[in-house]
């Protein structure tokens, strides 16, 4: 659970886009997440149990399935560790701008 | 369907300083950026969040109480109008043993999709959580971070 295997986790893009499908839909089964990535269920057996390892996904049995969430309370303590308190709505303000500029919203 | 999100923090401490942190509300206010929560731990008693000035942010009751294990709430907003109309959601604590760290997750839950309760609350519960963190691990909390 240090944040070696927090950022060895994050460093792979399917797992990045394995916490991208939780983001868009939280608590989905290992065959709803499979579908959506088009790979086999042992290679993202492999790769959740690699985010969960890292507690960077967290799970809950629902009745026969088991349903997987995004847990962001990691990649909190890394803004933590290096956004100051008082800085962060200004950081936010840039990406905001930085959006803007692009072109680009959350909307 | 539900909208539903459990977050889970490990933290150096044992379950009963996490117990006696969450329900003691002079200890809630210390990582909870002045807010705790006010009520008797009874199944079926009243339970309200309450900021420092006495402001109530939220009501519900006490579902289930089992310390220094786990806890349920059910929870609605009471100061944000279109929060209120989605009724009561369901918060519950559990609190593990994970070797020499206690593991512990927060499920809330509310019987709606798209629900604009869940989507405020899952970004304050991240704040309050490393806070808790800090203050049992460090003996001092963290500063209630600026939203804008």
């Amino acid at each position: 659970m240090s944040m070696d295997t927090v950022f060895k986790a994050l460093a792979d893009d399917t797992r990045r886009q394995l916490l991208d499908r939780l983001f868009a839909r939280n608590g989905q089964t290992l065959g709803a997440l499979c579908e959506e990535l088009e790979m086999s269920r042992q290679a993202v057996t492999k790769h959740l149990a690699l985010l969960e390892a890292a507690n960077l996904i967290s799970t809950q049995k629902h009745g026969r399935e088991k349903l997987h969430f995004l847990n962001p309370i990691p990649i909190n303590e890394i803004a933590d560790r290096w956004i100051g308190k008082y800085e962060r709505h200004r950081v936010r303000a840039l990406a905001d701008l930085k959006k803007h500029l692009e072109g680009k919203t959350d909307d | 369907m539900t909208d539903k999100f459990v977050y889970v923090t490990y933290i150096r401490t044992t379950p009963e300083k996490v117990w006696e942190a969450l329900t003691t509300p002079e200890f809630t206010r210390q990582f909870w950026f002045g807010i705790a929560q006010e009520t008797t731990w009874e199944p079926g008693a009243e339970w309200k969040l309450v900021g420092s000035e006495g402001k109530v942010y939220d009501t519900g009751e006490v579902l289930e109480c089992d310390p220094p294990r786990r806890y349920a709430v059910s929870w609605r907003n009471e100061f944000r109008p279109e929060l209120k109309d989605e009724g009561h959601s369901r918060c519950v604590m559990d609190i593990e043993p994970a070797g020499d760290l206690v593991k512990l997750t927060v499920t809330h839950t509310i019987d709606r999709e798209g629900s604009k309760f869940i989507q405020s609350v899952s970004g304050g519960w991240p704040a309050v959580l490393s806070s808790l963190k800090s203050l049992l691990e460090t003996g001092k909390a963290l500063p209630r971070p600026t939203i804008g």
